[in-house]
């Protein structure tokens, strides 16, 4: 496990966003490791960040109003934080492929299929019509959607979401990236379409050896499908361990009040679901000390002031978090 | 009590019965047809066309040009359909040839006028910031002078400097050049605004972000996936722009500074009529009869086909 090829390496980023009501901290200094062939989920709610430390990256953040305070994000050696919008273009797509939320309003309405799919590997391979064309049918095929050759000439308008998200996915996979990040996925679509992807997903995944970041909210869909699982909150990352040990053993005040928040088949119906007294912090002022202290049972005076560092609990397991959640001492 | 309905028909073969999805263009024009004026229109000018280009393989354009003193001013006979203008030239003739000066005039300075406006637009909406205050300040400048005076002061400065050129066999007066690029480029800017306001709203589109993601840079991302969604603003308002650059042609070329003869247009065959508006009403009749139609026909054709491609009626 420990000597592992570092695919993306991602060290103290902080992103600000400077708005009239003032400077929102929405990513502040993460760092993590991404290894080759790995899968990744990260996890936590709206607006802690996950998205946004990951479009940063790729530089799809708008500049301004967005700003990469500092941090290095590196890209099998390179730093991809440090690279030209001409060197980035390079990347994306190529070698790294985000998949966005929401499929309805991610395809572009007026074009074909067959010209959004072929678009990217003419551009990355210099491929003819002929080649693309060929190529976009052998993923169309590989998406599962029926008659690839005859979807070519169609309008996204003609498809249902799952079958977009599908499209999507052909798209981003066009160029073999090493590294597919999937922001949400399946969030907008219903439930069985959302287990008809993400086996989509993982089916891919196995086949061309990819490396995946899994953007979510959920941490039902994240234990299928992911080998380890980073827990954002407030723009912070409070928990990063292997999926079993997380689900098992989690380390965080936050990751087990999410996790006491999940419907469980093995419980009573009967019983409530738990859910976090209070709100997400507003990432508007600047953050001192843990952003989950004001909500948190566990809450210590230090954790007020101080911001604890995320350090490893067990081998394959690091928590930030004053408190040893075993024992409610103080570490 | 027990009988038994028939089963209810849906006509033979309803299993194979699929409908095959309408492409835009189809959906566009099953629209249009719906439109009586603008198909009307559309015949209209389809007739014009004709009338303008067909006309030339029976007379030349030397008959156009032919003069004779002595049958200055004639009203409307078998021999000349629309009388004689002021040196005894025919004006049907005339307004054949003027007529494809007028129509090659109004084509020709919309494609300058939505090229500028695309590009200015574009620009200015997809990138923001700085450029987009800039481009959008000279915008505005030029949109507060009158165009008319804008029109007439660039007539008289360009007037004159651009020769005469041979095209297809034709000679065309430098002055028709002069007149397409100051038409385009003085009515360009309502266009700029209206593609720079449709790339505001278009650029914070996910396919947008979703193109970046592929890898796609900014002019790509600009021309094959963001311009593709404004084209239905941008082919109305560049069809009703026609018809504005026949009428600008025809009242420069009416005040003298447009279109020099002996080449014709609709418009300065008026100019030579308006000492004779009463006496010899043909002379203006029929050039501003064929404005009229052309440019009505040009507007209804265009308020069709806004109908037709609004995006908000489209059905997803």
């Amino acid at each position: 496990m420990k000597n592992r090829d570092a695919l993306l390496e991602l060290k103290n980023l902080r992103v600000h966003f400077n708005t009239p009501e003032g400077t929102v901290h929405a990513v502040n200094d993460i760092s993590y490791t991404i290894y080759k062939g790995e899968a990744v989920a990260i996890v936590g709610e709206s607006g802690c960040g996950k998205s946004v430390s990951m479009m940063s990256i790729l530089g799809l953040i708008p500049i301004p109003p967005g700003e990469i305070v500092s941090g290095t994000a590196v890209y099998l050696g390179d730093d991809l934080l440090a690279m030209s919008e001409k060197q980035l273009e390079q990347i994306r797509g190529r070698e790294i492929a985000m998949i966005f939320q929401d499929p309805m309003t991610s395809l572009n309405p007026v074009l074909t299929l067959g010209r959004q799919l072929t678009e990217a590997l003419v551009r990355h391979y210099a491929m003819n019509a002929e080649q693309a064309r060929e190529r976009a049918v052998e993923l169309i095929e590989l998406v599962g959607i029926p008659d690839p050759g005859g979807r070519l000439g169609a309008y996204p308008h003609q498809f249902s979401g799952g079958m977009r998200q599908r499209v999507m996915i052909a798209m981003m996979l066009a160029c073999n990236p090493n590294l597919l990040i999937a922001d949400e996925p399946t969030t907008a679509l219903d439930v069985t379409i959302q287990a008809q992807i993400v086996e989509l997903v993982l089916a891919i995944r196995a086949k061309l050896h990819m490396s995946m970041i899994w953007i979510t909210h959920d941490l039902g869909v994240v234990a299928g499908l992911a080998d380890r699982v980073v827990v954002m909150y407030g723009g912070a990352i409070v928990e990063e361990a292997e999926v079993v040990s997380l689900y098992e053993q989690p380390q965080h005040p936050y990751t087990i009040a999410l996790l006491a928040a999940l419907p469980r088949v093995d419980q009573r119906r009967s019983s409530r679901l738990k859910s976090i007294e209070g709100a997400p912090p507003t990432l508007l002022t600047k953050p001192v000390g843990c952003p989950f202290a004001p909500r948190c049972e566990y809450v210590l005076a230090r954790c007020r002031a101080e911001r604890p560092p995320l350090l490893a609990v067990s081998p394959n397991h690091k928590a930030a978090c004053w408190v040893d959640v075993n024992t409610g001492e103080p570490r | 009590m027990a009988t038994i309905e028939p089963p209810v028909t849906l006509g033979p073969n309803v299993e194979t019965l699929t409908a095959e999805p309408l492409s835009l263009g189809q959906m566009t024009w099953r629209r249009f047809r719906r439109h009586k004026l603008a198909i009307a229109s559309a015949v209209m000018l389809f007739l014009m066309f004709i009338y303008c280009f067909g006309g030339a393989f029976i007379y030349s354009e030397a008959d156009a040009n032919y003069n004779d003193p002595r049958i200055r001013l004639q009203a409307p006979s078998a021999e000349h359909p629309f009388g004689t203008d002021t040196i005894g030239r025919d004006i049907l003739i005339r307004t054949i040839y003027g007529g494809q000066i007028s129509l090659l005039i109004g084509v020709t300075a919309v494609i300058v006028q939505v090229v500028i406006g695309i590009l200015i637009g574009a620009i200015s909406g997809y990138y923001g910031g700085l450029i987009d205050s800039l481009l959008m300040r000279f915008t505005e400048a030029i949109l507060t002078i009158p165009t008319l005076f804008l029109l007439l002061v660039m007539a008289k400065f360009f007037g004159g400097q651009v020769p005469d050129m041979v095209l297809l066999g034709r000679t065309f007066s430098g002055s028709v050049v002069v007149i397409i690029l100051i038409i385009g480029l003085t009515s360009w800017p309502r266009l700029a605004r209206i593609v720079r306001a449709e790339f505001l709203s278009l650029k914070e589109n996910d396919f947008v972000m979703a193109a970046r993601a592929t890898g796609a840079p900014n002019s790509q991302i600009i021309f094959r996936h963001i311009l593709p969604n404004t084209i239905a603003p941008i082919v109305v308002t560049a069809t009703l722009a026609v018809a504005g650059a026949i009428i600008s042609e025809a009242y420069i070329s009416f005040l003298g500074l447009g279109v020099q003869p002996p080449t014709a247009t609709w418009g300065n065959m008026i100019t030579n009529a308006a000492n004779y508006i009463e006496d010899s009403p043909w002379l203006w009749f029929f050039p501003g009869m064929l404005i009229l139609l052309t440019v009505l026909s040009i507007n209804f054709v265009g308020d069709g086909l806004r109908d037709a491609l609004d995006p908000r009626s489209r059905p997803e």
